[in-house]
């Protein structure tokens, strides 16, 4: 499909807007979506947007044998990279490793320091945000494995307590 | 002519208006694009209920709208008031909007997240109306429990928005840089430095009446604090440079005849496509603030834009109407709006 702009390239962003009273949705080249303040930061950064993140996490390798699965929603990194979209909050943890790459290329940052679920950001001084340590593998399981509890995800919390017990077992 | 110091307002020759939207999501739930219609209904009642719950000791009256149950002229109504997404109407199955009398907050209901929360201010006021989305995420927070990571932030669907999940967004009337054709320039600029910039009414690189909204991209890495007051230093810088364009533009002779017979359509015509409505109210505005036009303001302005959008024109009367007999219906409130004595 052709850009709707410039009649010239192909069509990678799909943007939806209003005109004239009607829901319509055009299609834009990577060039034209820039100039017109769609998903600019992409091209910014030297990629191509296509529907917003699709294909944007680098090579996906084909389907393996043994493919790995969110325990949460069941979505698989290729559904994710297809997709442009995360399937649930339990995703970030199940393909953190493969996910951060493109989370640093869009952002150019991969560490939150805004505002803490418990205060407002605006009261949170610079300094207190340096305190934050970054979680431990050790400390990673155990939250997941409280919040797989809260959502009654027993198989994943099966799983959990056992790497658990095995790392704590290594250390002694 | 009067010197633009001396105008009252936070900025409202050019800047319009001020919006925060926050991106949250509850961990119970896949994200939306992944439930089905029914699981949508589900999610989308059990938020509307926990919220509703929450919000109960706000000040603010809200009430919520089940979006499904809405006529297609309400629906797009709800976007030319900027209070919901295009995308958020293309499908409204399993989707809800909580909104307060004056319209000023809004929650969309399963848009791209679970929940879109979004404060509305005019002119510029980035911070009152951060402090009010704050206050609400906090307060929704407590019974709603957010996907948060502690590197990541707020979890969303779409990993542009992660982090503060916080877009903040102001609306520019910028007639004098479009003229001189640099906008595109602009645009690319602001993209190296994490801001985006896009025409808001019509299609194409060269919007309709010159209305644009200025949003922050960055999401991680940067505090909330920050991003509002990056947002902010471009946003002046551009009200700068817009104003010193309008200074020279309106100084020519030509420019003040256009701006002379655009009220003399505005408040005579008895026929006015929305096209055409875009371009001379945008002429007006220009006009209030280089003082060749005293007795409009720009309150009068901004609340008639809104009024004779396409769908929101015929909410009134609540019928559907022909394209011809809005343009018959937009002249005849606009010469009633714009009458000066
Ligand atoms: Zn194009
Ligand atoms: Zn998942």
């Amino acid at each position: 499909m052709l850009c709707q702009n410039c009649g010239k390239n192909t069509a990678t962003t799909h943007v939806k807007t209003i005109i004239n009273g009607e829901l319509k949705e055009y299609s834009l080249c990577a060039d034209c979506a820039q100039k017109m303040g769609y998903g600019s930061l992409f091209s910014g950064l030297g990629w191509n947007i296509g529907n917003l993140l699709g294909g944007f996490f680098g090579d996906t390798p084909a389907a393996s044998l043994n493919t790995v699965r969110c325990p949460g929603c069941g979505s698989s990194f290729e559904d994710i990279a297809q997709s442009g979209k995360v399937g649930c909050a339990e995703c970030y943890h199940t393909f953190y490793d493969k996910l951060l790459p493109s989370i640093q290329r869009i952002h150019g940052n991969t560490k939150h320091c805004g505002k803490q679920p418990s205060g407002a950001a605006l009261q949170v001084k610079p300094a207190e945000q340096l305190q934050v340590k970054p979680e431990t593998e050790l400390e990673r399981k155990r939250r997941l494995l409280k919040e797989a509890i809260e959502v009654q995800n027993f198989e994943e919390a099966a799983k959990l307590r056992d790497e658990i017990r095995e790392m704590e077992g290594g250390k002694q | 002519m009067k010197k633009w110091y001396e105008k009252s307002g936070a900025e409202g020759d050019v800047i319009v208006s001020t919006r925060i939207r926050l991106a949250r999501n509850r961990k119970e739930y896949p994200f939306p694009a992944k439930l089905n219609p029914e699981q949508r209904q589900k999610v989308e009642h059990a938020v509307q209920e926990a919220v509703m719950d929450c919000l109960s000791t706000m000040p603010q009256k809200f009430h919520f709208i089940e979006m499904a149950d809405l006529s297609q002229m309400e629906a797009v109504s709800l976007v030319e008031r900027h209070l919901v997404s295009p995308e958020f109407i293309s499908d409204r199955r399993g989707r809800g909007l909580i909104l307060t009398e004056d319209e000023s907050i809004s929650i969309m209901i399963n848009e791209e997240d679970h929940l879109r929360i979004q404060v509305m201010q005019e002119g510029l006021d980035l911070q009152k109306a951060y402090d009010l989305a704050d206050r609400l995420d906090s307060l929704l927070n407590g019974k709603l429990n957010f996907a948060f990571d502690e590197r990541l932030g707020y979890l969303t669907q779409c990993p542009t928005n992660l982090g503060t999940g916080m877009r903040a967004s102001l609306m520019l009337h910028l007639p004098a840089l479009q003229e001189s054709g640099t906008m595109n320039r602009y645009a690319a600029n602001l993209s190296k430095l994490g801001i985006a910039i896009r025409g808001i009414y019509g299609e194409g690189s060269k919007p309709t009446g010159a209305f644009y909204q200025l949003s922050n991209q960055v999401t991680l890495g940067l505090s909330e604090r920050e991003a509002i007051a990056n947002l902010k230093s471009i946003a002046m810088q551009l009200v700068g440079q817009e104003r010193a364009a309008r200074e020279a533009m309106v100084k020519n002779i030509e420019t003040q005849d256009v701006i002379s017979r655009s009220i003399g359509i505005l408040q005579n015509a008895k026929l006015l496509s929305n096209e055409e409505f875009m371009k001379l109210i945008s002429n007006i505005r220009l006009g209030i603030s280089a003082g060749l036009i005293a007795n409009i303001s720009y309150d009068v302005v901004n609340s008639l834009i809104v009024e004779v959008q396409p769908a929101t024109i015929m909410l009134p009367g609540g019928e559907k109407l022909t394209p011809a007999q809005r343009d018959v219906l937009r002249a005849k409130i606009t010469s009633e709006r714009l009458a000066t004595q």
